[in-house]
């Protein structure tokens, strides 16, 4: 049964995955997206630990763990703190129109499913069918951070890049090695702290939280 | 083509025609109950049909030979829609003359007519309606083809009842394709049919209406082909998705105890599809209509991406 139908329900995560990250391209809302976010890591949770399952890789359980506290609990719990104490209550300001930057997502899911169909094919794995998604959705991120102008978006984009790095790295080889795995999460757990500062800091001296600031090096 | 497909041919015409109403009132009265009121009785479209029928046509001074026909044609073109889903048994000796495209094809017919017929009169109501509804129907069109051809890669063949028949009648296996597919419908079925985040059947007075807007002119037995051919768009389209997402229990090929069969399963899932559309409309509020394009681009999307999934995942 679980045999049968376990890799079934990982394809099906696999796209639920892409969903959430062509969701956030979408969301025009900070809190919404946070949400998203956290939902993506709950799906990665579950693919994850199902494949543990399925594979019967004990350090898999431990990533799903680690994602399940870390990506479902600990960051979106950090980044809803942060815009409350940023008190950002707009929407969030995109420099392409949405349609537009859904259009250009369709076809980075196209570029992401051509890439990855040679690699697909080299790897052994049970889950091997979900490398393009989880490419996909890194490169959904990615434009995600490039098309936002505002801070709290673009951290958002990082994070869930991780995300698909992560569901890259199941997809391909059954995860990466326990101590590169820990220290990856550990890393972004310190980026998301760091980058918090930096957001507080970016008010501070502009009065906004639009990193196109920073572009110029002087104040006018 | 067997004689019980010929029945079932038969079956389904008529009881998509008879039905149809009976469902718009099962909608009605769900999303009375939703929303604490007293429902209408379930047989409200019936009597309203019925007035409408005795009632006398009034036209317009300037209307055109167009305006008088167009009902019929909308009418008859819906009813030929409908007998090409299968909803009661696949075998279906239309299905050979049209598969999805032309359905889809036999629906946007409906649509120029009925906006044609809109601009006729030339009030600004009708002309506005017709714009909006063009506006709607080019964007829904392409997701709806897209969502036919994620299930005509998965049954290979664009022929409704095989694909119906393929996936009715395999071990069941999940399709992450067919979940994103069927979100897309959704969004598309309630533009098409003039639901609440793109239009709102229930009003005549607001500036926002796009279907009865383009009705507003129509009186008599003509406004009571529209209204039936309304509802049986609405049956379409609900049995459409019904055929394609959730086929079992319809009948296979010269199977009578299958068709006999057929007839509670597809009463059930249509009670349960017309209180899912209620609690749907509930749930959402009307949009601007400047949203309406990215809600179907929305759709659009999601259907574009079933057909990757399929490719990916499935291939």
């Amino acid at each position: 049964m679980l045999q049968h139908f376990g890799p079934q329900v990982i394809n099906l995560l696999a796209a639920v995955l892409l969903l959430l990250a062509f969701a956030m391209l979408s969301q025009r809302r900070i809190l919404s997206l946070i949400n998203l976010f956290a939902a993506q890591g709950f799906v990665l949770f579950l693919s994850t630990a199902l494949v543990a399952a399925l594979t019967d890789q004990k350090h898999l359980y431990v990533s799903a763990a680690v994602t399940l506290v870390l990506k479902v609990t600990l960051l979106p719990w950090i980044l809803h703190r942060l815009i409350r104490r940023l008190n950002v209550k707009w929407d969030v300001e995109t420099l392409i129109n949405i349609p537009t930057t859904m259009l250009v997502g369709i076809l980075l899911v196209i570029l992401a499913f051509n890439l990855a169909a040679p690699i697909s094919q080299l790897a052994g794995t049970v889950t091997r069918s979900t490398l393009g998604i989880a490419l996909a959705s890194m490169l959904l991120s990615f434009m995600m951070m490039i098309t936002r102008s505002k801070a709290v978006p673009q951290v958002i984009g990082f994070l869930s890049m991780e995300n698909g790095l992560f569901f890259a790295a199941t997809a391909a080889v059954y995860g990466m090695p326990m101590v590169v795995e820990l220290g990856v999460a550990l890393d972004v757990l310190v980026a998301a702290l760091i980058l918090g500062i930096f957001i507080f800091e970016i008010r501070e001296r502009f009065d906004t939280l639009d990193t196109r600031h920073l572009e110029k090096l002087k104040e006018h | 083509m067997s004689a019980a497909g010929i029945a079932a041919q038969f079956a389904e015409l008529a009881l998509a025609v008879l039905l149809a109403p009976l469902l718009t009132g099962w909608v009605n009265q769900c999303r009375a109950w939703l929303q604490n009121k007293s429902a209408p009785g379930i047989l409200q479209p019936y009597r309203v049909l019925a007035k409408l029928f005795q009632k006398e046509v009034i036209l317009a001074h300037n209307a055109s030979p167009l305006f008088r026909s167009a009902p019929y044609l909308i009418f008859g073109s819906l009813a030929l829609s409908a007998a090409i889903v299968p909803t009661l048994g696949t075998d279906l000796p239309l299905n050979e003359a049209a598969d999805a495209i032309a359905l889809v094809g036999l629906l946007a017919l409906a649509r120029l007519f009925i906006a044609l017929a809109a601009m006729d009169v030339g009030t600004a109501f009708g002309t506005l309606g017709a714009r909006r509804e063009m506006m709607v129907g080019f964007l829904a069109e392409p997701a709806l083809l897209m969502v036919f051809f994620t299930a005509s890669l998965i049954s290979h063949s664009t022929s409704l009842s095989t694909i119906v028949a393929a996936i009715a009648h395999r071990e069941l296996v999940i399709y992450p394709s067919m979940a994103f597919a069927g979100v897309a419908f959704v969004m598309v079925s309630l533009a098409e049919n003039a639901r609440i985040p793109i239009d709102n059947p229930a009003t005549h007075l607001e500036l926002t209406m796009i279907h009865e807007a383009m009705v507003l002119e129509y009186s008599g037995r003509h406004l009571a082909l529209i209204e039936w051919a309304a509802s049986l768009k609405l049956f379409v389209h609900m049995c459409i998705g019904l055929a394609l997402f959730f086929p079992f229990g319809i009948a296979g090929g010269g199977d009578w105890l299958g068709l006999v069969l057929a007839l509670p399963a597809l009463a059930a899932k249509l009670a349960v599809g017309g209180a899912a559309l209620a609690l749907i409309e509930m749930l959402s509020a009307k949009m601007r209509i400047f949203r309406a394009p990215e809600f179907l681009g929305t759709a659009f999307l999601l259907a574009v991406l079933a057909m990757l999934v399929h490719v990916m995942l499935e291939g």
